[in-house]
């Protein structure tokens, strides 16, 4: 399969960001011929085309947005969450540091489709080269009437405001975003209501990914059949993977999907000299990891579920033989505890003991009977929290001792460091700290 | 100290949204900005000009990490340790950058002109291992280049972003966290290589 860049397509040109560089490439042409139109009608297109949201979970937008209900009296809002913070994840930050303004046409599309007349991109605040482009961004459009009152004599007004947050990776949860955006601790909520119905000050609101919003624009402008010409059925259209870890060329890619992980190895560049893979993961560390058995599998929502794991972001990591996973997955639980936001006792108590445990592991000093109480502690967490963090901090364990259980039975007398040189793992050469 | 100029600055924030309080957020940014971290000065300040108690305002101070509560000095050194760019060398970064400053995980330099944090992921695992200085990316670093940008800090001298422009301080950088205009949008690159790894493939007809 070949790379197909759409939203990456002009990355190249070192003006994209400007409005008018965006403009040399038919930009804010979709947003022309959306005011034009019947809002239900573009609901109705993003409907048709299939659009998934890129964020990790995978549901349909269109559907999303058909859930706000119309004629309601109340303010509504678009929320878009550029919360990106999954480890692993790198593709929303670089869409806004270099196509902001994809970003944004799809923002005001978007929020006349749901009747929107204000919407909110909140920023994670660790990332301040991304927000000062989307911030130069909407000043750009609102200085040339495409944000603001009346835009291009529409009748449709629209307010964007950029918002940073302050280092909080639950606020990309989008119930927990909200209450972020609102000024209070980010912590998810309760569902039922959905936002659809009552999120952002209690009134109907459409919390979408930056990636999901970035492929309005081109939907508009080229049609339902022609986005359908990428992916799947179930996965249609094309998808920003940013590929990371062991490989030569890491990077962005970007790709129908469908695509295997092993046509987007190649294209960068296969493994690094020597390396062969050990394991990788679609799509952050809250998806389960594969192996090298699963790089012939499409990269769809579909095919990951059905392989045991998921889609997640489409960012996959890339480790090699020189990693070992007793480490790797003890990082990855002591983040899940470091971000547990400390509503639902089972993710915060859960996350500090199987992180204990994996330490344990980690260190040489695990037991057989204690691989037992980490399969029992994930079981206590998965399912019993209000949100999907305490989720995701069940799933790398049971997916690593899936593939990797010798690791851990050596851990129970080795540590880490003594089974795989963390030298080895190291991108550079010959440095011991 | 909170001078008038900074509380209409935070009333400026808060008349940007629907309901003032979402401008929490941005206001301690705004205090970290003025006062080099979260004072208690700066969160009676929010609470009055939001008209909640100072304890909700502790609240929301405590639960985000970026905000600090003793005075970070010049610069903010972050450095990834999450698995990707832990175990590709953010590790090793981290031990000889820590060696370097005498500091610990989230706590000042020796000298008090440094912060040094051991920091989540930072949405750029293509360029692992990624450190920050006052929060914009310096992408793809050894110990030694992290120690030599730390230098260069130390020595007054100029040092720039790889995807971002010239470091400033860590103040100016909460300055653009309170959402106020830096003009420095324009400079400075944004896109390298590595963000254009698959465009490069698809336009030089290698894969027709």
């Amino acid at each position: 399969m070949k790379l197909t860049p759409v939203i990456t397509e002009h990355w190249d040109d070192p003006e994209l960001y400007t409005l008018d560089g965006y403009k040399s490439h038919g930009g804010y042409e979709a947003l022309a011929k959306a005011l034009t139109s019947d809002p239900d009608s573009i609901i109705a297109t993003v409907k048709d085309s299939g659009l998934r949201g890129r964020g990790g979970a995978g549901f349909p937008t269109g559907l999303k947005w058909s859930f706000v209900p119309q004629n309601d009296g109340k303010p509504h809002y678009l929320v878009v969450n550029a919360d990106e913070s999954e480890p692993g994840a790198c593709k929303d930050i670089p869409i806004m540091m270099a196509n902001p303004h994809a970003l944004l046409e799809g923002v005001i599309i978007s929020s006349f489709a749901i009747r929107a007349n204000h919407a909110f991109i909140y920023i994670r605040g660790e990332v301040p080269a991304a927000i000062r482009k989307v911030a130069f961004a909407v000043k750009q459009a609102r200085e040339a009437g495409l944000i603001g009152k009346n835009i291009q004599g529409s009748g449709f007004d629209l307010e964007v405001t950029v918002h940073a947050g302050a280092g909080a990776y639950i606020c990309g949860e989008e119930t927990a975003l909200l209450d972020s955006l609102e000024g209070y601790r980010g912590q998810p909520r309760l569902k039922p209501p959905f936002p659809a119905v009552a999120g952002l000050y209690a009134s109907p609101t459409v919390i979408n990914n930056v990636e999901t919003i970035a492929n309005i624009p081109y939907i508009i402008d080229r049609g339902v059949d022609w986005f359908r010409q990428f992916g799947t059925e179930k996965s249609p259209g094309f998808k920003v993977f940013a590929v990371s870890g062991h490989v030569q060329r890491p990077g962005i890619y970007e790709a129908p999907l469908g695509i295997t992980m092993r046509e987007l190895l190649d294209f960068a560049g296969g493994m690094r000299p020597g390396a062969e893979l050990k394991f990788w993961l679609p799509g952050g560390s809250s998806v389960p990891m594969l192996t090298a058995d699963h790089l012939d599998l499409p990269l769809t929502y579909e095919a990951m579920v059905e392989a045991g794991s998921m889609l997640g972001t489409g960012t996959p990591m890339i480790f090699d033989q020189t990693v070992s996973v007793v480490k790797a997955v003890t990082r990855w639980l002591e983040f899940y505890k470091h971000e547990s936001c400390g509503k639902c006792t089972p993710c915060r108590e859960g996350t500090y003991w199987i992180t204990g445990v994996l330490e344990k592991f980690e260190h040489g000093n695990g037991t057989t009977g204690e691989m037992e109480t980490l399969t029992t502690l994930c079981g206590q967490i998965a399912g019993r929290s209000f949100c999907a963090l305490g989720d995701a901090a069940a799933t790398p364990y049971p997916a690593a001792i899936k593939y990797f259980s010798d690791e851990f039975t050596a851990a129970t007398h080795t540590s880490a460091d003594e089974q795989f040189d963390p030298v080895a793992s190291y991108v550079f050469s010959g440095v011991r700290a | 100290m909170i001078t008038e100029s900074t509380r209409i600055k935070m009333r400026e924030l808060a008349g940007r949204y629907p309901n003032p309080r979402s401008a929490l957020l941005p206001m301690l940014h705004l205090v970290q900005a003025e006062q080099d971290e979260v004072t208690t000065e700066g969160i009676a300040a929010c609470a009055q000009e939001l008209e909640i108690t100072q304890a909700e305002v502790t609240a929301v101070a405590t639960f985000y990490t970026m905000y600090k509560h003793s005075p970070v000095g010049k610069h903010h050194i972050g450095v990834c340790i999450n698995t990707l760019c832990g175990l590709l060398g953010g590790d090793a970064v981290y031990d000889r950058v820590a060696e370097r400053l005498g500091a610990t995980h989230n706590g000042p330099s020796a000298d008090g002109n440094f912060w040094l944090e051991r920091i989540e992921c930072q949405a750029a695992c293509t360029h692992a291992p990624v450190m920050t200085v006052d929060w914009e990316f310096m992408d793809d670093v050894t110990p030694q280049s992290a120690v030599d940008v730390i230098d260069k800090l130390a020595a007054g001298e100029e040092v720039w972003s790889t995807r971002g422009p010239m470091i400033r301080d860590f103040q100016a950088t909460e300055h653009t966290l309170a959402m106020a205009e830096d003009d420095l949008a324009t400079i400075g690159n944004c896109v390298d290589e590595k963000m254009l790894a698959g465009l490069k493939i698809a336009k030089s007809g290698a894969q027709q």
